[in-house]
Order: C-alpha cells, then sequence, then structure tokens
C-alpha cells in the first residue's frame, strides 16, 4: 500500500495522533496528508473454498432461476388465455396473461442481473486499481499545430483574398436553408382566420343533449339541473370535433331571484340559461357543477366561475368569465339558440380583443 | 517478441502479415483487428477504471431505461397506428364495443387486450418512461450536489440539461399518442398554452395542430416527432454524454488514496462488464415486475378522446407536474387587453416559459458558480456537499421550488383525499412557493455548516466510546476515540473557499475602471458564498486539541469567524486518546480540565 500523496503533500509528514508534535505548531504541515488507500480487507471468499464454492452455488442458482422463469413465460404464453381474468393477491381481479408474462420475464431478467452482480461482488477480484489521470487540455505544441493548420488551409484557399467568394458563400450558405423552412413552416397548417372566434352556433338552432342529440324542452329543465348540450345537426358537420371541441355548452336552470346580473337573466329563458363549457383558461371542458352555490368548476386548474354573476372567474388561473349562449323557446317549446357566440370561446390568443 | 531475433529480409516481402505469436489474438477477433486495429482501443477500453459509488448507479438506471424504451418503443410500433381517423370499435375489450374512437386508440386497445404480451410491453415502455424521467432527475441532482459540473465537465452538464428537456417532451409526445380521453384533455390543454404566444398564437396552434383542434394531423405529427425526431435526438446527445464521460473519466468521491489526478476503482473487463452488465438486467427486471403487477395509465377506464367530457383528477404523468402545478398556481390577473389584443400571460408564462427558464438557469450553473469563485481548475475530485453550503443551500432551495409546483399539480386530489377546500390549498401553495425556497436556502445551509462543525469535532475529538472513566482523584470523563487516518482523510481532505478580494476600483489616477461594476457585483456574490465557510481541521489544531484540553479553545475560536459558543461545549470534561490506546488506561488521566465551567 503505497501513499499517493494528494495534493502536493508528502505523505510522510502526516502525524498519527499518538506521534506528538513540537510545541507551537512548528514542524507540523499547514494541511492533512493523503494517506493512500485503505489496507485491502479480503473476503471471505477470498479465504475460504468452501465460502467460494457457496458463492459459485447462489451465482448459478440465480442463473438456474432466471432460465427456470423463461420456460414458464413461453409455456404461458401459449397456454393462458389473453383475456383471463382471475383473483390475484395483492392485486384483486387481474389480467391473469400480463400477470404471469410479466412476472416470468422480470425474474428471468432480475435473476440474470443478481446472479452477475453476486458474482462480480464475491468472486471476481476486489482489489482497487489505480489510473492516472492527465490534465484536459492540449499540449502548446498541439494548440499551435492545430492554429497553424487552420489558418494555412484558409490561406490555401485564397478566403481571405478573394472577398467576392467569401460574401457569395456566406450568403449562398445563408439562404439555402429558407426553402426547406418555408416548405414545412408554410405547409404545416391553414391560417386561423376567424375560425377561433366563430363557433357552430346560428340563431334558431335548437339546443340538444350531448352525446343523445335530443332537443330539449325548457320544462324539461328543472331548478338544479344540469345538461351537457350541442348544437342541431353537429354530427352532420364535417368537423364534428372540431365543432365540438369549441360548441360545447352547459344548461342550467337557476331561481331567477338568484341570479345577479340582469344581461345573464335577459339572455336565458325563465331562469334556464347557456354557457360556454370551454374553460377561458386552456381549453379544457368545465365539467364540475355545484349546485348548491351555483359555482362551476374546471377539473385541469380548478378556475372557478360562478353562474349566478354571468360567469365571472371567483377562483383559480382563468381570467376572464365562460361566454353566454343567449337563448330563448321555439314554438314547439324546445330550447334554441337565440343568436351566435357573441365573442370567441375558450382560451386566449392575442387577436381575440 | 521472437520475430525481433530474426534477420531482416529472412522472412520476405510478407513479414510483416505474420503474426508474432501466432494462436494469440487468432480467428474472428484477429480478422476484426485485422481490418480495423480495434485491439488497442479495446483492451484500453476493458482496463478502464470505474470508481464505485451507489450514487454513480442513477444514471446507469437512465441509460438502461434508454434501451428499455427503444426495446419496448419498438415493439409497440408494429400494432400502434398513428391516425386520427374515426372507426367503430368491435374488439374484444366488451364494454367499449360499438363506440367511435380514432384508430390510435384503438390500435393501443388492441395492443392491450388482443396482441399477446403486448399489455405487457406497453406497460414497461410507460413504466421505463417515468423510470427514464425519474432517474435522468435524481442523476442531475447527485451531479449537481457533488459539484460533479466543475470543469472540465460543464458541456456534459449542459448536455444532460437539454437529455431531461427532451426526455420529458418525449414522455409527453409519447402519452399523448393514445389519443384517450386524458391524454386528449392534456393535448387540448398543449393547444391552448399555444394560444396564449403573444401575437402568433393562434397561428402557432393551427400550424403545429394542421388546423383546428383536435384535427387529424396532431397525432401522425406527435408519432413522427415521439419515434424519430426527439429518439435520434436524445440517442445523439447521449452517445455525446458517454463519451464525454470517458474522455474526461469518472470523477471520484474523496477518499484515502484518491487525488485530483487519477480513478481509482475496479477495471471494466471483467468487474465492471458484470457489474453493470447485471445491473442492465435489474433495472429491466424490476421494470417489468413493476409492469406485471402495477396497473400503469389504464387508457380502456378512461375512453376515447372527445373534446366534450372530462374525468376529474385531470393529471399528466409526474415529470409534466410542475408545469401544470405552476399553471394552476398563476393568478389570473396577468391577462391583459391592450390596444384590442389580449396579451394571456396568465397561461403563458407558466405554460411555454416557466420551463426553458427552469432549465436555462440549470444549464447556465456551472459559468455562474466558476464566475463567482474564479475557480478555472480541473475537478475530477467530488464535493461533499455540505462542504459547498451555498451550493447545497440553491440547490435545495430549485428542488423546493419545482416540488411545490409539483404537489400544486395535485392540490384537486389533495382537496379530496383530505377533505380540504380547494381554494384553501391552492392559496397556501401560491404562498409557499414564495415562502419556502428562501427558507430552504437557509435551513440547508445552516444545516452543512453544522455538519462541517460536526465533522470537525470529530476528527479533534475522535468518537465517543461510551466509556466513562473515574480518575484517581474522583473525576469522571468519558474516553473519545481518535479517528483512524484513513477515516478521516474524507473529513479534512476539502480545500476550504474565502471570498475573493475586492480590488481597487479606480486606476492610479483616480479614474474608474472599466468593468468595476462586474468585479463589485462578483465580490459581492463571492461574500455570499463564502463567507461563512468552516474550513477543514488542520494538523496544527489536531495536535493542540489533542494536547492540551483548554488551550484549543482558544486556537479554534480564532480561526473559526463564524463560532458562536458552540466550542468549549463539545469538549467537557472528555479527554481525547489516541487509538491504540482507547481501550488501555494511559498516563494522561490527569490531564482532566478542572474548570468546571466547561464541563457539560
Amino acid at each position: 500500500m503505497e501513499p499517493t500523496g494528494a495534493d502536493g503533500g508528502d505523505p510522510g509528514t502526516a502525524l498519527g495522533l499518538d506521534q506528538g508534535h513540537t510545541e507551537g505548531g512548528g514542524g507540523l504541515p499547514e494541511r492533512f496528508a493523503n494517506p493512500g488507500l485503505p489496507p485491502h480487507v479480503s473476503r471471505s471468499a477470498d479465504l475460504d473454498e468452501h465460502a467460494a464454492h457457496r458463492a459459485e452455488r447462489q451465482v448459478a442458482a440465480l442463473f438456474g432461476i432466471s432460465m427456470v422463469a423463461t420456460v414458464i413465460f413461453l409455456v404461458a404464453y401459449f397456454a393462458i388465455d389473453q383475456n383471463t381474468y382471475r383473483f390475484v393477491p395483492g392485486i384483486g381481479q387481474a389480467n391473469l396473461s400480463n400477470v404471469v408474462l410479466g412476472v416470468s420475464l422480470g425474474l428471468s431478467l432480475l435473476c440474470i442481473g443478481l446472479g452477475a452482480v453476486h458474482w462480480a461482488k464475491t468472486l471476481m477480484p476486489d482489489n482497487e486499481v489505480t489510473e492516472a489521470r492527465h490534465p484536459q487540455r492540449s499540449s502548446d505544441d498541439a494548440r499551435a499545430e492545430a492554429v497553424e493548420t487552420i489558418m494555412a488551409g484558409g490561406d490555401a484557399s485564397q478566403l481571405a483574398r478573394r472577398p467576392l467568394i467569401k460574401y457569395t458563400l456566406g450568403g449562398a450558405l445563408g439562404l439555402f436553408a429558407l426553402p426547406l423552412g418555408l416548405q414545412l413552416a408554410g405547409s404545416l397548417g391553414p391560417l386561423p382566420h376567424a375560425d377561433l372566434s366563430t363557433t357552430f352556433w346560428r340563431k334558431g338552432m335548437r339546443l340538444v343533449r350531448d352525446p343523445e342529440l335530443t332537443p330539449i324542452k325548457a320544462s324539461d329543465v328543472t331548478i338544479g339541473s344540469v345538461f351537457h348540450i350541442m348544437p342541431e345537426g353537429i354530427d352532420k358537420s364535417h368537423d364534428f370535433l372540431e365543432e365540438k371541441g369549441k360548441a360545447a355548452v352547459l344548461l342550467m336552470r337557476l331561481n331567477p331571484d338568484d341570479i345577479k346580473i340582469a344581461k345573464e337573466r335577459d339572455w336565458g329563458h325563465d331562469g334556464i340559461v347557456a354557457y360556454s363549457k370551454i374553460c377561458t383558461h386552456v381549453g379544457c371542458p368545465v365539467g364540475l357543477y355545484e349546485q348548491q352555490t351555483h359555482h362551476l368548476l374546471c377539473p385541469c386548474h380548478q378556475s372557478t366561475f360562478d353562474v349566478t354573476e354571468d360567469c365571472k372567474v371567483i377562483f383559480g388561473p382563468a381570467h376572464r368569465p365562460l361566454p353566454q349562449l343567449k337563448i330563448t323557446v321555439d314554438a314547439e317549446g324546445y330550447l334554441v339558440a337565440d343568436s351566435a357566440f357573441r365573442e370567441a370561446v375558450g382560451p386566449s390568443f392575442w387577436e381575440r380583443g | 517478441m521472437s520475430n525481433t531475433a530474426t534477420p531482416k529480409g529472412a522472412t520476405g516481402p510478407h513479414a510483416k502479415d505474420v503474426k508474432p505469436e501466432p494462436g494469440k489474438g487468432g480467428g474472428l477477433a484477429g480478422w476484426v483487428d485485422d481490418r480495423t486495429g480495434a485491439a488497442k482501443p479495446v483492451s484500453y477500453l476493458l482496463k478502464k477504471v470505474f470508481p464505485d459509488h451507489w450514487s454513480f448507479m442513477l444514471g446507469e438506471i437512465a441509460m438502461f431505461s434508454l434501451v428499455i424504451l427503444l426495446l419496448t418503443g419498438t415493439f409497440l410500433t408494429f400494432w400502434f397506428v398513428p391516425s386520427a381517423g374515426q372507426v367503430i370499435y368491435n374488439g374484444s375489450y366488451v364494454p367499449l364495443k360499438g363506440i367511435a374512437m380514432s384508430e390510435a386508440f384503438r390500435s393501443t386497445i388492441d395492443i392491450s387486450f388482443d396482441v399477446r404480451g403486448g399489455l405487457i410491453m406497453r406497460q414497461i415502455h410507460h413504466w421505463a418512461a417515468l423510470m427514464f424521467t425519474v432517474s435522468i432527475t435524481v442523476h442531475m441532482f447527485r451531479v449537481f450536489f457533488t459539484g460533479a459540473f466543475r470543469k472540465p465537465r460543464e458541456i456534459n452538464w449542459v448536455i444532460g440539461t437539454i437529455l431531461s428537456l427532451l426526455a420529458i417532451n418525449e414522455g409527453f409526445t409519447g402519452y399523448s399518442l393514445p389519443d384517450d380521453l386524458l391524454s386528449g384533455t392534456g393535448l387540448r390543454a398543449a393547444e391552448g398554452f399555444m394560444q396564449s404566444v403573444p401575437v402568433v398564437g393562434s397561428y402557432l396552434a393551427y400550424f403545429i395542430f394542421g388546423g383546428a383542434f383536435p384535427g387529424e394531423a396532431i397525432i401522425p405529427r406527435l408519432y413522427t416527432t415521439h419515434v424519430l425526431l426527439l429518439p435520434a435526438l436524445i440517442v445523439g446527445l447521449f452517445t455525446a454524454h458517454i463519451v464525454l464521460v470517458a474522455v474526461h473519466k469518472h470523477t471520484q468521491y474523496p477518499g484515502p488514496g484518491k487525488t485530483n489526478d487519477n480513478v481509482v476503482g475496479y477495471p471494466m473487463m471483467p468487474v465492471y462488464m458484470a457489474k453493470a452488465g447485471g445491473f442492465f438486467f435489474i433495472v429491466f427486471g424490476i421494470t417489468t415486475l413493476m409492469a406485471a403487477l402495477v396497473t400503469i395509465n389504464p387508457i380502456w377506464l378512461y375512453g376515447p378522446y372527445d373534446p366534450s367530457p372530462v374525468t376529474a383528477g385531470s393529471q399528466p404523468d409526474w415529470y409534466m407536474g410542475f408545469a401544470d402545478g405552476a399553471l394552476r398556481l398563476f393568478p389570473g390577473f396577468f391577462e391583459f387587453h391592450v390596444f384590442g389584443f389580449t396579451l394571456s400571460l396568465n397561461v403563458f408564462i407558466p405554460s411555454l416559459v416557466v420551463m426553458p427558464l427552469l432549465y436555462g438557469i440549470a444549464g447556465a450553473y456551472p459559468f455562474i458558480e466558476s464566475w463567482v469563485t474564479g475557480d478555472k481548475r480541473e475537478h475530477h475530485l467530488l464535493d461533499r456537499p455540505r462542504n459547498a453550503p451555498t451550493r447545497t443551500g440553491l440547490g435545495v432551495m430549485a428542488i423546493s421550488f419545482y416540488l411545490i409546483l409539483f404537489f400544486a399539480a395535485g392540490n384537486d386530489l389533495m382537496a379530496i383525499k383530505l377533505g380540504l377546500s380547494i381554494n384553501d390549498i391552492t392559496r397556501a401553495f401560491q404562498i409557499l412557493l414564495i415562502v419556502v425556497p428562501p427558507l430552504a436556502y437557509w435551513v440547508t445551509k445552516r444545516i452543512c455548516l453544522s455538519l462541517q462543525r460536526h465533522d470537525r469535532d470529530l476528527v479533534l475529538h475522535g468518537r465517543e466510546t461510551g466509556r466513562i472513566v473515574r480518575t484517581a482523584e474522583g473525576s469522571f470523563f468519558e474516553v473519545h476515540q481518535a479517528l483512524p487516518e484513513h477515516q478521516r482523510w474524507a473529513l479534512v481532505q476539502h480545500q476550504s473557499e474565502k471570498p475573493l478580494q475586492l480590488t481597487a476600483t479606480v486606476d492610479a489616477n483616480g479614474v474608474r475602471r472599466p468593468g468595476a461594476f462586474m468585479e463589485r457585483l462578483r465580490g459581492k456574490v463571492s461574500s455570499f458564498y463564502f463567507t461563512d465557510s468552516v474550513d477543514p481541521v488542520t494538523p496544527a489544531e489536531l495536535a493542540a486539541a489533542h494536547h492540551d484540553g483548554s488551550a484549543h479553545e482558544a486556537i479554534e475560536a480564532a480561526q473559526d469567524d463564524v463560532g458562536q459558543g458552540w466550542v468549549g461545549q463539545l469538549h467537557g470534561g472528555a479527554e481525547e486518546l489516541p487509538e491504540t490506546d482507547a481501550y488501555t488506561p494511559h498516563e494522561h488521566e490527569h490531564e482532566v480540565d478542572p474548570d468546571p465551567t466547561t464541563a457539560r
């Protein structure tokens, strides 16, 4: 065991506690010196042939378990039906094929790993080896040579002497990626135009239940109830999901006296009000209606809207109220839209105003 | 060498082709070496030394998870159909029969129920993705707190930061592919993020989604990004990462025999071949067992995506949690309406600024620290985190900030499980986000300084043996046992850093020197970093502490500028004994400090 002498100190001058010292600190080094690698401690398998044999058997047993597990996997792959469900302790009802295939594959892999590591730790040499490091930097000569090579190459190419080539090359290299970039960016998607500001709703469209698409009479809507609504005919739309993502509406009936905002009452019908279901934060459906407080809660980021106050934001990260859909009833008593949405629904965007 | 003895020319013109020692390096290996000259680099690699420490396995877990992801991911591509085209399900999972869904969702259901072994592969893939991101994150913590990012490894730290960012985005594109209700809601939110970009938001969203949300373009585009673009970047950068590790040689923890100029450990062949190779199988095996026993992402329960319904408790995978938490905490009044335009900073900042900002700061940290310390040396010996109290404090501060955002993404679940008000929980998180990080910094730094003082105490006074000795005069003391040299080294090896001295801000003529402001700033930050440093014990201090029970306090008090009365309580009536004397009577027993005020 040779001390390697770390930070410049000669390990010979390090003083152990039992060595005493010179009064006043004279003769003591400023810092402790690196004592060098500790003495090697032999493992039982190094000293005792029986222990080594035992380790060998343990490693072999682990590899053996791996082989057995592999065979179980191969058998189970064919033997167990894909959709058999059984009670598995600790999990409950589970897909038997998944559990057996997974556990056998897992054990087959795990035991190889455990065996190899156990082998390395018990039987392979555990004498620590020291390898020298060298500074990362190249030698000055090598650096100078590299610079020289580059400069010489530059000179040989006459780049500096011929500015015409230099600038046209720069221009060509600077521009060549533009067509590729334009091709990508220019063809990725259509321009939004007014798409984000309009929905499928038009004046006179009946309100239909989502997903049954059946119309609703005002008398069906009792106080405290809530309906998920789509515009009539949305299933005929070419862009069904896209339109659905903007047109989704929640219909609720409140006691008209509970409604605090005159506009809300006017745009509704006898306490029945319809609001966009698309959150003004990032566009999740505002799915949770609290009957007692008349609050709407978005399950994604917990923006909370008060239906009695024109769905203004009373909590959470959204800023704007949910847009209201003006409704009325038609001659047969069915609820219909009295106009399209008067503002863009859903999350904010720059030009929405 | 046998052929050197042969006279030149005697072996004919083909002498060079003759193997000096036939039989060695022949066969296939010889055939390959004849054509590649690989013997030298291969034997260099096989002899390469790797230091042993559990924390070095964190990066290995990430590496092996990546391999598992590539294997299982390739398997999944053979059955997954990346299409948003609508179909009616008619497979073997009864509850979904007759329901309209995208081909992407149907094929994922088919992988789960109709492809043999498909579910286990899907679940291994998802668990490995979580393992990948967790291990990258914890590996990053290890590198940060031990100072392994210092010169010459700054480039590798930056590569690692980019890899981490790519990994979480790879995860997001992956779990969005099945087009189930949960991931579709996530994509809906992502579209909202894009719309919030000032000026170009709606264009950006329409370009990325190929039109209105959801459209049919996003699934195939995510697929290409997930199986080609990001994996290529990740594998490429990972290769650079691991090549640089080999070029720099591995860092090591300080210890006896370990210096800045060597690597102490075990050779690749055979020890690390078995250990690291075996560890791959262990990681794969454990991931597979989790996939077998714990269901993950049961999309058949969520159902296909539909823009109208939503499930309560919608949450992203863990690594996107911090961004989701930021969205939940960022107040709505940051949306402004100016000149007829909407500036939705309440969405833009938490969704699209926070993530690159956090990663940007992380990536820049090595350069900031080396600017502050002025340290341009190479560092191959790791810091014990306590020996860099300010860095450790800053790291814990960043982690606490991240964790609060992360837990804020579960505010709804906490409200349900704990029966608390969602509003109170959210408010509390908003306050904690501002209060906790500085507090975490301060507490961590204090703990580090205390641990350093504890190290000093241990070196100066040894271990308490629990053996109480009564002297002939009738006084009692506890025998302390000195640390053996090899154990002591780890506690005394580090260099203590001192704040940079401010140089004159004006030149000889009284004119302000250029750059004086930056230097003053640097001096300030440097003293913020190092003013409270606790120095390692020097041989002189140890000798004094051992020799004289009362005088050493003067030495320590003079050298420890932040010592606040701790000195003097530690020594008490105790007496250190050399290791060899610990259990034997010795002649120093009468030197017990007679001053009762210093007794415990």
